[in-house]
């Protein structure tokens, strides 16, 4: 009887573990499958680098998306590295350890926050303040870059503590008995041997910062033109996804899975990315 | 501890402890330690697991600070200042007293950014001058012959011995007065143990060493003086023919003769 169960439970934890992973699979062949033929026939140079989109016209040029996803999360990096890098370093080596249990939990918090509630914040309080303060329409991507830019920090922050941390103590303790003062040290020994943890941080804070939908909706104002400025109003190519989906038929629902088909590519290059510069330790533990 | 060094006073003291207490916290890992430190000759220290010999070496470089609740009471003298006092630059300090660990600590980076950490940091940019003072020191540490060719190379690719040398190297790069030794050779074999200890007695002539061993035999092959601890107590300090050939206190006999520890 026993061993009889013992088999089961392996049996049904082997079929959800690959459920999950052909989930994954099928999610991927299926916008894959959608969206592929349209980038053939209307040719992947002119999908991403005209820029017109105007689906009744058949015209399904992306360019101002693209270039807005990139600006957004541009922005997000500018707003969210220095910030989860710098917060990073002073938790890990400026704060006892015991305080530390404490902030980092929180902080990794910060991740379980829903989208809408970022957004909800950005629309109510950062795009008024950056419409009376800078002009525009407020709702920008300048909003975007900052409200990303902090939904980036768990992750940046996070990964970077881990990474910082995992730096032998044998290497701090050389520097500092070379007469080294205690910024020295960080910054000349213990960032550079994080360095890749740090780099690999930073990556998957893009991956989310492309990949983010819901906030970016609700505080970007979502005009599809290429931005000039950072208080124009933008439309990334997730947001395009969303808006448009509920009455995409045809041609038009073919591009917009092509453009998943884009999205789904850099994701997944980025985070590829991020896992062989975690591996790549320069130094063993 | 009275009557250990009567000879002070006729060679020049490079680092003098009087009644140095150290606390972690509520545990009070040395206790009214005495001790003087000779002008380039080799100091060692001995004792069992846990007596504080490396404790008390890290008092002296004020490495102790880095861990958290420690206190020290007690004077620690280095050219006749108290290397405790409040006006002292902690950085500046270890640019005189260097440290060699036990593990050899490399940092990632190229062999030669490890030999002109200290000079950088002290804020030396003068690239000639640096590459000069790269193959000093490189040539003092017996590595300059075996490592020429490969300055670029990661520090970290050396064997382990070529490794501890190069922290040798990187030390006296920065031209220290006084060199202290944790266990340099524990993680070392016995060929590589030879070199350093050779190093060692090579160095003793431009510098002061300070060095704490597991190694009896260490100790009685390389030191001048040394110094036997126990259980936070220095038990007893004279040179180093006195102490394993005569020693006042029968610990130390019992110690030295493999009775414990």
């Amino acid at each position: 009887m026993s061993l009889i169960g013992e088999r089961g439970v392996r049996r049904i934890l082997a079929v959800t573990a690959f459920s999950a992973i052909s989930a994954l699979l099928l999610i991927a062949l299926f916008i894959l499958n959608e969206g592929l033929p349209f980038i053939f026939r209307y040719g992947l140079h002119d999908f991403l680098l005209k820029s017109d989109w105007d689906p009744q016209a058949g015209k399904f040029g992306i360019y101002p998306m693209v270039a807005a996803s990139l600006w957004v999360t541009f922005g997000a990096m500018v707003v969210g590295a220095p910030l989860g890098v710098a917060g990073a370093i002073f938790l890990s080596e400026f704060v006892p350890k015991s305080v530390m249990r404490v902030i980092k939990p929180t902080i990794e918090l910060l991740a379980a926050i829903p989208s809408v509630v970022y957004g909800f914040i950005g629309v109510m309080v950062l795009a008024p303040l950056i419409r009376t303060q800078l002009g525009g329409p407020g709702l920008s991507l300048l909003a975007a870059s900052i409200i990303l830019g902090i939904m980036i920090l768990p992750t940046v922050i996070s990964i970077s503590i881990d990474s910082i941390q995992a730096v032998p103590q044998s290497y701090r303790e050389g520097s500092l008995a070379l007469g080294a003062t205690t910024w020295q040290t960080i910054h000349m020994v213990t960032v550079r041997a994080a360095k890749s943890g740090i780099i690999a941080s930073i990556i998957l804070g893009m991956g989310r910062a492309i990949g983010e939908t819901m906030a970016v909706i609700m505080v970007a104002g979502n005009a599809v033109k290429i931005p000039h400025s950072a208080l124009d109003s933008v439309r990334s190519l997730t947001a395009n996804i969303a808006l448009e989906m509920s009455y995409a038929t045809g041609l038009h629902r073919q591009a917009l899975f092509a453009t998943g088909v884009i999205l789904f590519v850099v994701i997944i290059i980025l985070n590829s990315f991020a896992i062989v510069v975690l591996r790549k330790r320069v130094y063993k533990k | 501890m009275t009557g250990t060094h009567q000879d002070a006073s006729i060679i020049s003291n490079k680092i003098e402890i009087n009644s140095l207490d150290l606390f972690y916290g509520q545990f009070q890992a040395l206790k009214l330690v005495d001790m003087s430190v000779q002008e380039n000759m080799i100091t060692a220290l001995i004792g069992p697991s846990g007596c504080g010999k490396s404790t008390l070496l890290r008092c002296l470089n004020r490495m102790n600070d880095l861990i958290p609740g420690v206190r020290v009471k007690g004077k620690v003298l280095l050219d006749d200042s108290d290397i405790y006092d409040t006006s002292i630059e902690v950085a500046e300090l270890r640019k005189r007293v260097g440290m060699v660990f036990q593990r050899p600590n490399p940092f990632p980076l190229s062999i030669y950014d490890n030999v002109v950490y200290g000079l950088r940091v002290a804020g030396m940019r003068n690239a000639t001058r640096l590459k000069e003072i790269a193959e000093q020191s490189l040539r003092a540490a017996w590595l300059w012959d075996p490592l020429k060719a490969k300055l670029n190379h990661p520090a970290l690719e050396l064997p382990l011995d070529q490794q501890q040398r190069l922290c040798v190297a990187r030390l006296l790069a920065v031209q220290p007065e006084v060199i202290l030794m944790d266990e340099p050779c524990s993680a070392l074999d016995p060929i590589a143990t030879m070199k350093i200890e050779e190093l060692m007695l090579e160095l003793k002539k431009k510098y002061t060493i300070v060095i704490v061993t597991h190694n009896m035999q260490q100790a009685a092959r390389v030191s001048d003086f040394t110094g036997y601890m126990l259980l936070g107590e220095m038990i007893e300090f004279g040179q180093t023919n006195d102490v394993f050939t005569k020693p006042t206190k029968k610990l130390t006999e019992d110690y030295i003769t493999g009775k414990y520890g």
